[in-house]
Order: structure tokens, then C-alpha cells, then sequence
């Protein structure tokens, strides 16, 4: 089984790689551009043919190593 | 005084770390992260900055995972005393022993230079050997120093006097000026400027003596 888990930094807490990321585009001709967040995507092969169990193993993949949810929050797609 | 110094793949500042140590008295140990038990009879955990497991996933993460640190979790619960200096501040965060986190400096950029610091409490082993009205000066090198915690946890901090250390110009966005915290027991050290690199006249600079000083009178008379 195939997952994907999108990690981004929670609403309040400062972006600067995604602030920087807004300047350059906006520097470029892109004006449009009012925010820009940026955050990181992990892929996993996993074992095992139980949808819940999976995600399950998942989540607690996440609290205890993936994300820190201390500053981040995370989703899990089971794809 | 027995220390043991915790050696990560990408620790670059052990060494200097375990010599400043040394310097004061410590009889100082060099323990590698896939150990699964410190010596009995450890006084002091020390855990050295750099760059362990090349700052993959976030900083601190993955060594905060490592089989060590299970020990030190328990050392820590035993009410042993326990320093993270730079990258060590950055896996005691990630291990949960102290609070918050350390993100990306807020100018993006890797900062070496030496800052001056406000001492914010001499009620600790680490900062009783300075004067909280006077101001030292350390070494930073970082890239990831830019502390944040949430309300709750700055305001039990400043409640329980539990910040150690201030930047008087704050360098990279640290949330009140935070250079480096106590746990609530008052055990438990983290910060992100390097006392162990002001500590030796050839460093040109000796406002880290103190902080090994105090460190080993404190834990001989414990």
C-alpha cells in the first residue's frame, strides 16, 4: 500500500522559506501572490491490506517521528 | 563528577564540549547514540551541538529517536541533570523534555557570531555563577535557533523564572528573545550560543567558564 503525508506548519506559527519564496515570485512578475506556506510531502511503501489499521500505524508514525506537532500539523491520503 | 558526552552522527562539537567539561574537574565520557544505557553513576548528560543525521526530517528529530535516548528520558525523570547545547537544545525539544521548538532563523541565513546575552536567572547549576544584571558574551552558529512555544508555555516559563538566557539583539526571530530554558525542575538545560567555545584564553573570550564552573560545584555538592 502507497501513502502520502503532508506536513505543514500550523496557521500563526512564521514561515520565513515560505515568506522568501513570496518575495522571489513577487520579485519575478508574479504580484498576484499574497502568502506563500511551504511545507514537505513523505511517501511511504507500507505492508499491510487493512485501510484503518494502516492509517492507524500512520498517525502514530507522525506524533511520534514524522511531524512535530508541537509547530506542525499533518494529513494522511492512503492512496 | 562523572559527565557523559552523547556523540550523533554529525556531532561536530563534542570534543569541545568534552574538554571544557574536563577543564573544570568532570571525568567525562564520550557515549555513542546507539547505546542503549548510560554508566551507572552519570551526573551530568551533555549533548553537544552540530549537525545530527544532517538535520534530515527537522533538526533534532531523528536523534531524539535514537536508542540513547531513552536512557536519557529516564536519567532526566530520575532528576538528573542534563545540558543541549545548539543542536542539543534542538533534540531536547524534539525529545519533549523541554518545551517548544526551533525553526528556521527568520533571515534564513546560518548565523556565526558571538551575541550578547541576559543572563535571566542565576537559580540554576548552569547560570549561578553570573550576575543576571550583568551581560556575557557567547558564540552562536546556527541555522534553526529561532525558538517558539505556545502562549501557555511562554507565560508558565516566565511564571517559574524557567528562561536562562536572552539575546539583547535578537539574531533569529527567537520568540521573547529566547536563547535558552530550564525545565520546571530546574534540572534540565537547553540553549542555542556555546559557552564550551568561550572557555579557554585561546578562545579570546572566557563568559563560558563560568557555566562549567557552576556546573561542577553545583553537581560535587549535590
Amino acid at each position: 500500500m502507497k501513502a502520502r503525508i503532508k506536513i505543514m506548519l500550523k496557521n500563526g506559527v512564521l514561515d520565513p522559506q515560505g515568506e522568501a519564496i513570496k518575495h522571489a515570485l513577487n520579485n519575478i512578475g508574479f504580484e498576484s501572490v499574497t502568502g506563500v506556506r511551504q511545507g514537505k510531502v513523505i511517501e511511504l511503501e507500507i505492508d499491510g491490506s487493512d485501510k484503518g489499521q494502516v492509517r492507524s500505524e500512520l498517525d502514530k508514525m507522525c506524533n511520534k517521528l514524522l511531524a512535530n506537532t508541537v509547530i506542525e500539523n499533518f494529513e494522511i491520503e492512503i492512496l | 563528577m562523572k559527565a557523559a558526552v552523547i556523540v550523533f552522527p554529525g556531532s561536530n562539537c563534542d570534543r569541545d564540549l568534552a574538554v571544557a567539561l574536563e577543564m573544570v574537574g568532570f571525568e567525562v565520557s564520550k557515549i555513542w547514540h546507539k547505546d542503549s544505557e548510560l554508566e551507572r553513576g552519570i551526573d551530568l548528560v551533555a549533548i553537544p551541538g552540530g549537525f545530527s543525521f544532517g538535520d534530515y526530517l527537522r533538526v533534532g528529530a531523528i536523534a531524539a529517536n535514537s536508542p540513547i535516548c531513552k536512557s536519557i528520558i529516564s536519567h532526566a525523570e530520575r532528576g538528573g541533570y542534563i545540558v543541549g547545547i545548539c543542536n542539543g537544545f534542538q533534540i531536547l525539544t524534539e525529545t519533549g523534555l523541554l518545551p517548544g521548538a526551533l525553526l528556521r532563523n527568520s533571515g534564513l541565513k546560518y548565523i556565526c557570531k558571538t551575541v550578547d546575552l541576559n543572563v535571566e536567572t542565576a537559580n540554576s547549576i548552569f547560570t549561578n555563577k553570573y550576575n543576571p544584571s550583568n551581560v556575557i558574551r557567547l558564540p552562536i552558529a546556527h541555522h534553526d535557533g529561532n525558538y517558539n512555544a505556545d502562549v501557555p508555555d511562554i507565560e508558565t516559563m516566565r511564571d517559574q523564572d524557567l528562561i536562562a538566557f536572552t539575546y539583547c539583539d535578537n539574531p533569529n526571530g527567537s520568540i521573547e528573545n529566547i536563547a535558552g530554558i530550564l525545565s520546571s525542575n530546574r534540572r534540565v538545560l537547553g540553549m542555542m550560543p556555546h559557552p564550551e567555545r568561550a572557555s579557554e584564553k585561546a578562545h579570546g573570550n572566557l563568559d563560558g567558564v563560568g557555566f562549567f564552573k557552576g556546573l561542577v560545584e553545583s553537581v560535587s555538592t549535590a
